[in-house]
Formats: structure tokens, sequence, C-alpha cells
């Protein structure tokens, strides 16, 4: 039995390109898509190369929600996986100030990742089948100062996943949401990261492809965020509001 | 951040930048004199620049492969053991590798590593087709055998210091399996092992361990291990049914450096007669994976942690063929003598060999590794003095000790005409290493 395609949106950042490489490894056709897909040529080849794999490129821009239909029209074949590792950190001191630069992260975070997994959900709906992967953050579990612009469009989409999953559970459709912590990328390049908490983005691709496989619900690219996380939203919101994480 | 080259010695801080695309690494290369660094595998301070390193690991893509020349063409920070999972089932094999598959190509170019079979194929840059190398202007210039050949023949070997090795064409060698027929000879003595290895000069891989701590009528007792690819019709049934076998995960680590106290000269005494009579009573022919022939320290992972926090320096010089049996006495007597014997030392017959700055010379190389201490710096000083009155050479990728005076003994003329090569092409204002400043290169 042959694999079907895997299509990674966003297929620029490292946790994508990553994920790209396992499902690569494994057999899978890959679908990439970004903006400017032509510059992704070099991953082409190396798939190509080191897989023998059939690897296509397509133009995607997750803001231009009025062509998701098309852009998922115009694929060679409707893939069995989608990834979908879209989103932008922005800068939240600016950000707050800026008003159309939040609106920007919200869009790029929530509102073009929920329209095309809609168009997705559908098409994979009527046919039954299928995995989506949607790549959140445990920026989105709570609001903090530092981050709350990111982190309230990362809840968002969060939300939106886990009501995709009720929906389509029954459906043999399923979702998986990807809550990474830190990850060591070009994203958080500028970023001092405790090394311990921090995962390679190969670690977060490899519990990606154990989630498909093995029908996980939500993942963290450590086990220790789990905790961590649970921490944190249990901390009471008079204390939280207090605190400076 | 803090780095260091495989022997965790020296240890400093470096600024350290990561680019992604040739305009990036331009970038890095124009704004001070700045050294390329691979999967850091050279033992000593070959790939360290305080103000400027650049991690050329994101450059790790392969580009094309050719079945029928078996030639690929990948970016410098592509690894060998990438290139190995790749190819291996595909039935192709490097047709050079050093002792360890976490080396990145570039890194391999730099260092022109040799393998258990220089003696037939040479080093690695014989199986180069073409480089392309960022040289001091920031511009990428494709080299070969016919184009650009000064800077190919220079960049091969030139750890680096020529400028920064981008992409790499080489060749793989067509196997029939993943497994390798091993036979393995007991030596009692540095001449007889002397002896094994000139009349095993068919054999395509060949390399002895020796016992550094035996003496008198002993002295330089060995094993010399043989190898051939094994083809599928001599395979026995259980390889068979695994013709390519895969790596599994490794399954042991050293998961932090161990206290000095573990590596004393009694656990050495006793690893190397361990060693030695098993190798003793499986005097014969057996056939080993590809991964414990070539690799047997990578499946120990962080091994260089086993020396202690301080680090290790190894210690490797050829010797020219007419010299080699009295040099190499010499030296494991004052090896053996000063009881500082090392975990692992290995003898090997090097092929002929001519080079711009490569290591290898027709002869015998020889290394050691010397948990770091002040005698054993000493020791390691009065090695290369021995190997400059042998007429031989020591391996720059695995050097963090000699001088720039203890350089020019050994290799004068060569490093004459690669100053004024740095110097005419602008290299030596652009690249510069802690061992290139060390040495005055």
């Amino acid at each position: 039995m042959s694999n079907g395609p895997v299509l990674i949106l966003g297929a620029r950042s490292d946790i994508a390109q990553a994920t790209a490489h396992e499902y690569a490894e494994h057999g899978y056709p890959i679908q990439l898509a970004a903006r400017n897909s032509e510059t992704l040529q070099i991953i082409k080849h190396d798939f190509e190369t080191r897989y023998q794999i059939q690897v296509t490129l397509h133009d995607f821009d997750v803001l231009d929600v009025e062509r998701h239909a098309e852009f998922v029209d115009g694929l060679p074949e409707l893939p069995e996986i989608v990834v979908c590792a879209v989103g932008a950190l922005g800068n939240q001191e600016e950000d707050e100030k800026d008003i159309l630069g939040a609106a920007q992260i919200i869009r790029s975070n929530f509102e073009g990742p929920a329209s095309i997994l809609a168009v997705l959900a559908n098409r994979f709906e009527k046919r039954a089948s299928g995995s989506l992967v949607g790549i959140s953050s445990v920026a989105g579990e709570r609001g903090r100062a530092t981050n709350y612009i990111y982190g309230s469009a990362k809840a968002g989409f969060s939300a939106y996943l886990s009501g995709l999953r009720n929906r389509l559970s029954k459906k043999g459709v399923h979702v998986v949401t990807v809550l990474p912590g830190f990850v060591d990328t070009k994203m958080t390049e500028s970023l001092d990261l405790p090394e311990k908490l921090t995962a390679q983005p190969s670690e977060v691709a490899s519990a990606i492809v154990r989630a498909t496989k093995k029908r996980k619900n939500i993942v963290y690219s450590k086990p220790v965020w789990a905790f961590i996380m649970t921490v944190i939203r249990s901390i009471p919101e008079f204390l939280f509001k207090k605190m400076r994480i | 951040m803090k780095l260091s080259g495989w022997g965790k010695y020296p240890v400093v801080d470096c600024q350290l930048s990561k680019p992604r695309s040739e305009e990036e690494l331009s970038q890095s290369v124009l704004k001070s004199n700045a050294i390329a660094r691979g999967n850091g595998r050279a033992y000593g301070d070959s790939a360290l620049n305080r103000t400027n390193t650049i991690d050329m690991r994101k450059f790790s893509h392969m580009l094309s492969f050719d079945p029928k020349s078996g030639q690929l063409v990948a970016e410098s920070g592509v690894l060998l053991s990438d290139i190995i999972k790749a190819f291996l089932p595909r039935g192709w094999f490097p047709i050079v590798t050093p002792g360890t598959r976490f080396v990145s190509l570039g890194g391999m170019v730099a260092a022109d590593v040799h393998g258990k079979n220089h003696h037939v194929d040479g080093s690695f840059g014989n199986c180069i087709d073409w480089l392309d190398v960022m040289s001091a202007d920031g511009n990428v210039m494709r080299c070969s055998r016919t184009e650009n050949a000064e800077l190919f023949n220079w960049t091969i070997g030139g750890m680096g210091l020529t400028g920064v090795i981008l992409r790499v064409a080489l060749r793989l060698r067509s196997v029939n399996t993943g497994w390798i027929r091993q036979t393995t000879h007991v030596a009692q003595n540095l001449d007889t092992a002397i002896d094994m290895f000139e009349d095993s000069l068919d054999a395509t891989y060949s390399v002895a361990w020796i016992d550094c701590l035996s003496s008198g009528d002993a002295l330089g007792r060995s094993l010399v291990m043989l190898g051939e690819h094994a083809t599928l019709s001599e395979l026995p049934n259980k390889c068979r049914a695994n013709l390519f076998p895969s790596v599994s995960k490794p399954k042991l680590a050293v998961p932090f450096s161990l206290p000095r106290f573990c590596l004393n000269t009694y656990s050495v005494r006793a690893f190397n007669a361990l060693y030695y009579w098993n190798g003793k009573r499986g005097d014969a022919t057996s056939y080993v994976n590809w991964n414990s022939y070539f690799y047997p320290l990578d499946s120990i992972m962080n091994w260089n942690r086993i020396y202690g926090r301080k680090g290790f320096a190894q210690f490797q010089c050829v010797l020219p063929l007419g010299n080699a049996r009295t040099s190499l006495n010499d030296m494991l007597e004052e090896i053996a003598a000063s009881g500082r014997g090392s975990f692992l030392a290995v003898l090997k017959r090097f092929g002929k060999q001519e080079s711009r700055f490569s290591f290898p010379m027709e002869g015998y190389t020889l290394a050691l590794d010397f948990p770091i201490s002040n005698g054993s710096v000493s020791l390691i000083q009065k090695l290369g003095q021995m190997t400059a009155k042998g007429g031989g050479r020591i391996y720059l990728a695995k050097d963090s000790i000699m001088n720039a005076q203890s350089l020019r003994a050994t290799d004068a003329a060569r490093v004459a005409e690669f100053e004024t090569m740095r110097q005419t092409s602008g290299a030596a204002e652009r690249f510069a290493s802690m061992q290139s400043e060390r040495l005055k290169l």
C-alpha cells in the first residue's frame, strides 16, 4: 500500500521542514506550500536525492483566504495528511501600539490557518479519511504580558482545532493539535532559551509523525511541557496578573 | 558560546553565526576574519575563531545523484552519516571514510581525511570531482582539477584556510552488501605488524591496533585487521537476511564527563589486555557489518567524555616508509616508558600521495589519545620532535598542541608555499582559526 501525499503549509519554517523530512523518509510524497515556492527548489532536490520520492512545490499565501479553495483545487492530488506550520511571532511591544500589525499577527496565526484547514476539512470529511495537523503553541494556553497578541491568536487556533476534532472524529478524519514549547528555530534565534526545555525541530517532527500514526490528539515537543502548562493554567488569576513570566 | 573540538580541549568562548543562504554566508565572511565549522569533529582548535566562527550545518542539502557515475553533489554541511543512510540501501558507500561517520563533507575536504584503504584508494580528495568555494571577496568559485586548479588543490587539506567550502561533488563506491569480511592477525611486536602490512598491500582495508604499554620484545604488539567488502555469494545466511543493515540508535552513551581516575594506567592496561586476547581467540575470518567495522566508537555516544572534563589531545603523525620502523620503535619506547598509554593507538600503512597541504605521505601513520595534563603535553611535544627527526608530519585535524616552530620543523617547504598562497589570494586576512593563529599560518 503506497502512502498518499503529505501537504506542508508554511514549508519554509524549520519545524515544517523537519516534519517534511520525517514523512519523506517514511516514503510519503511531499507537497510543499509557501509564498515564493520556487525558492524551495533546493528542498525539493534534497528530498528527491535522499529519499527518491516525489516532491511538488505550490505557491500559497495564508492571508489570501479568498483563494484557498482554488489552492486546494490546484494540488495534483488531495493529500492524505496536512501539516499547517504557518505562523508569525511578531513583536509584542510594537504590535501593542500598531493595531494593523497586531491584526496581521492574529490573521497569520488564526484566521488564515483556520480558513485553509476549513477547506481541507470539508474535502477530507467527504472522503472520510485523512489527518489534519495544526501547529499551535503553548503561548495559547494562557495570555501573558510579553506575548499575548501571538498567544491569543494561537489560543483561537487551538480551540478551532479542538472543535474540528470534535466534529470530524466520527467521520474518519483525525485532527492533531501540536503545542511546541521552546524550539530551536529561526523564529527563536534571537531569544535566549533554556537548553533543557528547548526541543530541536527534529524532535517536534518525530512527535508529529508519531501522532498521525497513532492517532494522538494533543502533542507537546517535550513531555515536560505538558506538566509546565498544567501548572501555569492552574495559577489563580489574582496571582497570575501580578507575575512576570 | 563555548565551543571546542572533539577533544574538548581547548574550550573557547566564540561568536557563532548560522547562515542559511549564500548572502548570509558572505555577510559573515566579510565581517571579520572567520573560520567555517562543520560538525566539530576535528579534535583541537581547527574550527574555532573567537570573533567569527561560522556554523555550516544549515547548508545540509543533497543536490543531485547520478547513479551511472556514482557522483553525489551535496552542500558542505551534509554529514557522512546522512549519505550512508540515504545511499547504502541503494548499494553505494563512501570511497574514503574516516573513523567516524559524524563528520561534515566540508570538514572531510578541509582535513582531506583518510581511511583504512589509503594505501589503495588514497585520501578523500581523490574522490572529489569539484568544489564550490566562497573565497576572500565573498564570491563563490567552482574549482576542480581542470578549473581553478590552484584553489582546488590548496582547499583539499587546507583546513578551511583558503575559503569556505560550500558544495562538494564526490563519487561513491558501488557495493554488493553492507558487510565486511574481516580477518584479524596477531602480531607479537611492531616489526611483525609492519611485515604484515607490507604483505597485505592488496587488501582493501588494513589497520592495526597497538598495545602501547607493552615493552621489550613485545613492544608494539598489535592486532592487524584486514577487510574486504563482502559479495553477496560469500555471505552466510544470517547476513543475507539483512543485506544492508541499518544503524540502530546508539545503545551506549557516556552521560557526563567521567572523573579522571577512571582512566588511570590500570584501566588502560585492562582494556588493552582484553582487546588483545579477544583478538587472539578470534584469529580468523568473520563478517562484520559496515557500522561496527568502520565506526566502532560511533556506537558509544559522546565517548570523548571518557577522558574527563579537562579533555584530551590526540597525536597523529606519519613517517616516511624508509624511517618508519626505527622512528615508530623509538616513539613506542617513549610512550611505554611514560606509562601514559592511550586508550586507542592505531597504526596504518599509507600509500603514495602528492598533495599541496594534505597530511598523508607514503609510510606509516600512528594515532594516540592522551588525557590533557602537563606530562602528556610535553610527551606530545617530544613525539612531535621525533616525527620531525624522522622526516614525518603531524595531522592538523588532530592537533591542539604544536607551535609554529614545530610545524615548520616537520613541513617547512609546504608551509612556506601555503603562507604565500594565503597572502596572494587574500585568504590570510579573511580566514583564520585559533589553530592557524597558533601555527602562524
